[in-house]
């Protein structure tokens, strides 16, 4: 017998598979592209004059910095908030609770530069309130640059903090601060020295995501940052910049972001791990109750909040339906611009659910069998694979765009400008997410549940498909539901992958913004709105939850 | 400094719901004092109450002469030891023991030497500087008792707290903790659903039922002379009989339906001949009789279990000699004793230990041996 024989079943099959997937799709390309930062752009030859370019001049490392402040600046930002709208509604007793949370949930899961694109419709050169306030002589401060990326972001990522630690507060068990108390402990300082150690871990996990999301993100600096350039704006019209030799320039570009971003990630890990514990809750944190002022001032904290979080939705729905002439809007109401949309951009509809639903089949059956592969059949080869996972966690989604773009440009691989190439890259993106979450469902399964099938005749794969599988779905499906949202409203990778046949709605939206033709973009936008909220109510039947991880 | 507990006619109530009625018990300074009862009987609410984690709807706690019912639990000054340990993840084994001593700003020096000592004491000074998550349950356990005992409370309350330990490991905790309890001398309220855990670690026992307490008495006094048919059923186990009492050549003799007299010693002065009672006799106190010679009650064994020490053999009477809804009529053979095993389907003749036996009025309500007493 060859020792070196593998048996080839369906899981060796699964293994090359994505392994395949991967090492095609995200590892290639990116390394391509790292080799292209070093190479020069007329000669091939190596050089690191690509990056000596980038440091040299004021205008690009300036990006770098300016991305740098902006998001570190959301990160801090978004962490107060986040936490303390967390504290309040899982401690007291709120009003409207319920709707405080979709609210909360619909601005993460909008896409991401409708809040621009409206806080420019309110606060813009010719915003509602500039004008309004113009009329009383008072000058409105900027809405462009630092101070609006720095508000917009804001209100777009806050939630992610406040859902990590919000189910964080709800796995505190009360025992502990039960303990504190019975060994003297109240008030002020069972928050500093208990409860608040206990959500770190949860708050640095969440502001990772912030960090990653707010410097990854594309749509708004490039709407609202106007001067205030940062680091994607810059790859993306380096890259698509029509003089040829930039695009050796942008990967030098796109391989310093991906350090920072790995930088951030690996130090984040580091001190996660270093003070990881995990908690599990018998009984909850009883809720209490505000009295006076100051519960007055906590529910108007927490309206004004949502507020501002909804204002985007809801100003870009109210201008749906107003008349327009040209780009500007005029008096009066009507359905020209759901007419228009649906006359000239129809298959952008289509094509954003098409490509939505094709990727979340292919999360869906990935997801399923590369966790069971990863959890239950470990080997160098899974651990391979869950490395390799991890990548898209780092890689900001114009940076993914342009490496697909780069490797898969010419034959015998030419899948630029397909279908096929930005499904794979919302798979590529999302995928780490499904897995993950797969993962922990199949830990909390116990394997003797497969035991006893096999025990009983069943093969193996069948045993998959019938008795794990079956169980994983639910947890998977309510997962799968999230990346759906997330991928109808993805922007960063499809700007720079889509041509004509293959425009997105969010695709659609960015560019309609970039020609002022705002009534149309309203339209499409409430479309995406719509689709949201509706494919959040079938996720909460779905899962029976009341919350949503990511 | 530890103090006595008096629970003077304390009402617990949710709403409409009254989960204890009013109830009065003594603790006294420095005992071991463990609430046994069956899950949902009021137990963890009572405990919880003393520690102040409960409200209190009517009467009084008190520890010595202070009432305590509106003192807030962090100034109550009590060590407790939860049922799922409640060790703070995030702090090593030695911070989690000093963090009640920091908020009493005791000094360094000082602080150093008393979490040396209670680590030595409980036996995890090797793990001192590890996360929690990195212990075993009984290691665990052993950071709760030493967290909660370093601080000397005035009392240690302990809410199930083997629970969650497999069962060798419960019995050598049981011994440690009562070592610990013995050596700092405090008094200690400790909750169980395990009577043999009770029996083994405390100084007296409470058996309660529906948020009332059934009897309170030293381990020996709970087994040996219950109050009631609850407790005797409760702790241990105890096959009940109908019968009634006739006058006998010296005081009574309780007489079973089938004509079997059993002279008894011992009985209250309130028992009285004709009385209907309860004969309440335990699986062991029963010895093998010749059959047919008269000398006891007859029965057919109808099962077989062997334990090792004992076999217990379950036994068949004609329906009117036993009470109705008895789980099972049991007789345990002791092993180093018995001359032969009995097969199933055998007909025997059991001799009850009329020194041991126990006898209820007939409403099961308490017991009609003398010197027995409701709180010892």
């Amino acid at each position: 017998m060859n020792k070196f024989h593998i048996r080839w079943d369906f899981w060796t099959g699964i293994t090359c598979l994505s392994i395949a997937v991967f090492g095609l799709f995200l590892i290639y390309p990116l390394f391509s592209l790292f080799i292209s930062a070093f190479q020069d752009a007329s000669t091939g030859e190596w050089t690191m004059s690509n990056f000596a370019h980038f440091f040299e001049r004021k205008y690009y490392y300036q990006s770098m910095i300016n991305s740098f402040t902006v998001t570190t600046s959301v990160t801090v930002l978004a962490v107060i908030i986040g936490t303390a709208l967390a504290y309040a509604m899982t401690l007291y007793r709120v009003r409207f609770k319920n709707i405080v949370e979709i609210c909360v949930i619909i601005s993460l899961l909008s896409p991401p530069f409708i809040g621009a694109y409206s806080w420019i419709l309110i606060g813009g050169r010719s915003g509602i309130l500039t004008r309004w306030m113009a009329e009383f002589g008072i000058d409105f401060p900027s809405i462009y640059g630092f101070a609006g990326i720095l508000l917009v972001l804001t209100l777009k990522l806050y939630p992610f903090i406040y859902l990590f630690v919000a189910g964080a507060l709800k796995n505190i068990d009360s025992a502990l601060i039960e303990a504190a108390e019975s060994l003297g402990c109240s008030g002020l300082r069972k928050v500093v020295t208990i409860i608040i150690p206990l959500i770190t871990p949860t708050i640095l996990a969440g502001a990772l995501m912030v960090f990653m999301n707010a410097m990854a993100d594309f749509g708004t600096p490039m709407l609202i940052g106007e001067g205030f350039n940062v680091m994607p704006v810059m790859i993306y019209s380096e890259f698509i910049n029509e003089v040829g030799d930039q695009a050796n320039f942008a990967a030098a570009m796109a391989a310093i972001m991906v350090l920072i971003t790995s930088t951030i990630f690996m130090l984040q890990k580091y001190v996660v791990n270093r003070k990881s514990f995990t908690m599990s809750s018998l009984r909850p944190l009883a809720m209490g109750e505000l009295h006076g002022i100051k519960n007055v001032l906590m529910h108007a904290a927490i309206y004004l909040l949502v507020a501002l979080s909804m204002i985007p939705q809801l100003v870009v729905i109210y201008t749906s339906f107003l008349k327009t002439s040209g780009s500007v809007f005029v008096d009066g109401y009507s359905l020209d611009s759901y007419r228009t949309i649906f006359e000239s951009l129809g298959t952008c509809i289509a094509n954003t659910y098409e490509f939505s639903t094709a990727a979340m089949i292919m999360i869906i059956f990935l997801g399923m069998t590369v966790a069971y592969l990863t959890t239950r059949r470990k080997s160098w080869l899974t651990d391979i694979i869950d490395t390799l996972t991890m990548f898209p966690y780092i890689i900001p989604g114009s940076v993914l765009g342009i490496t697909l773009l780069l490797a898969f440009n010419e034959r015998p691989l030419l899948l630029s400008g397909t279908a096929f190439i930005i499904i794979i890259s919302l798979v590529i993106r999302r995928l780490p997410y499904t897995l993950r979450s797969s993962s922990a469902i199949l830990y909390q399964l116990s394997p003797s549940l497969e035991e006893a099938s096999i025990s009983l005749g069943a093969s193996p794969l069948k045993t998959f498909f019938k008795i794990t599988a079956v169980m994983m779905l639910p947890g998977v499906m309510s997962g799968a539901i999230i990346s759906w949202i997330t991928a109808i409203n993805e922007l960063s990778s499809s700007v720079i992958l889509f041509t004509g046949a293959t425009k997105t709605m969010s695709v659609a939206i960015y560019t309609e913004v970039i020609r002022a033709s705002y009534g149309t973009a309203a339209a499409l936008s409430t479309i995406l709105t719509l689709t949201t909220i509706t494919a959040m109510v079938i996720f909460f039947k779905v899962s029976g939850r009341h919350d949503v991880t990511l | 400094m530890s103090v006595a507990i008096s629970i003077d006619e304390v009402v617990k109530r949710y709403g409409d719901n009254t989960i204890i009625p009013g109830l009065t018990e003594h603790i006294k300074n420095g005992e071991f004092f463990t609430l046994l009862g069956p899950s949902g009987c009021g137990k963890t609410t009572l405990l919880r109450m003393i520690a102040g984690f409960n409200s209190i709807e009517g009467g009084e706690v008190k520890f010595n002469d202070k009432v305590i019912n509106g003192i807030p639990a962090h100034k109550r000054n009590i060590g407790m030891v939860f049922q799922s340990y409640a060790i703070f993840p995030h702090m090593t084994v030695r911070e989690n023991v000093e963090y009640g001593l920091k908020l009493r700003k005791m000094s360094k020096a000082e602080m150093k030497d008393k979490v040396d000592r209670i680590l030595d004491v409980v036996q995890i000074t090797e793990y001192q500087d590890r996360l929690p998550e990195r212990l075993s349950g009984g290691q665990q356990q052993r950071v709760a008792l030493a967290r909660a005992i370093v601080i000397h409370p005035s009392v240690l309350l302990m809410d199930e707290p083997l629970s969650n330990l497999d069962a060798k490991l419960r019995v050598e905790m049981r011994s440690a903790i009562r070592e610990v309890q013995k050596q700092v001398g405090i008094t200690t309220v400790y909750v169980t659903h395990d009577q043999e855990e009770a029996l083994s670690i405390s100084d007296r026992i409470a058996v309660m039922k529906k948020g009332e307490i059934q009897q309170t008495g030293v381990p020996h006094t709970i087994y040996t002379r219950p109050y009631n048919v609850f407790v005797s059923t409760f702790i241990g186990h105890s096959n009940l009989f109908h019968g009634h009492l006739e006058t006998a050549d010296e005081g009574l003799a309780a007489v079973f339906p089938d004509g079997y007299r059993m002279p008894l010693t011992g009985l209250a002065p309130e028992a009285a001949p004709g009385q209907e009672v309860i004969i309440s006799v335990r699986p062991e106190e029963f010895s093998i009789r010749p059959s047919g010679s008269g000398e006891g009650v007859s029965c057919r064994i109808h099962s077989r279990v062997f334990l090792g020490k004992y076999i217990t053999y379950g036994l068949e009477f004609a329906e009117n000699m036993i009470l109705p809804n008895q789980p099972s009529i049991e007789y345990s053979q002791d092993l180093g004793h018995a001359e032969r095993m009995l097969e199933v389907g055998e007909t025997v003749t059991l001799k009850p230990n009329a020194v041991k036996v126990n006898i209820f009025a007939a409403d099961g309500s308490h017991s009609l041996m003398a010197g027995v007493v409701q709180n010892e």
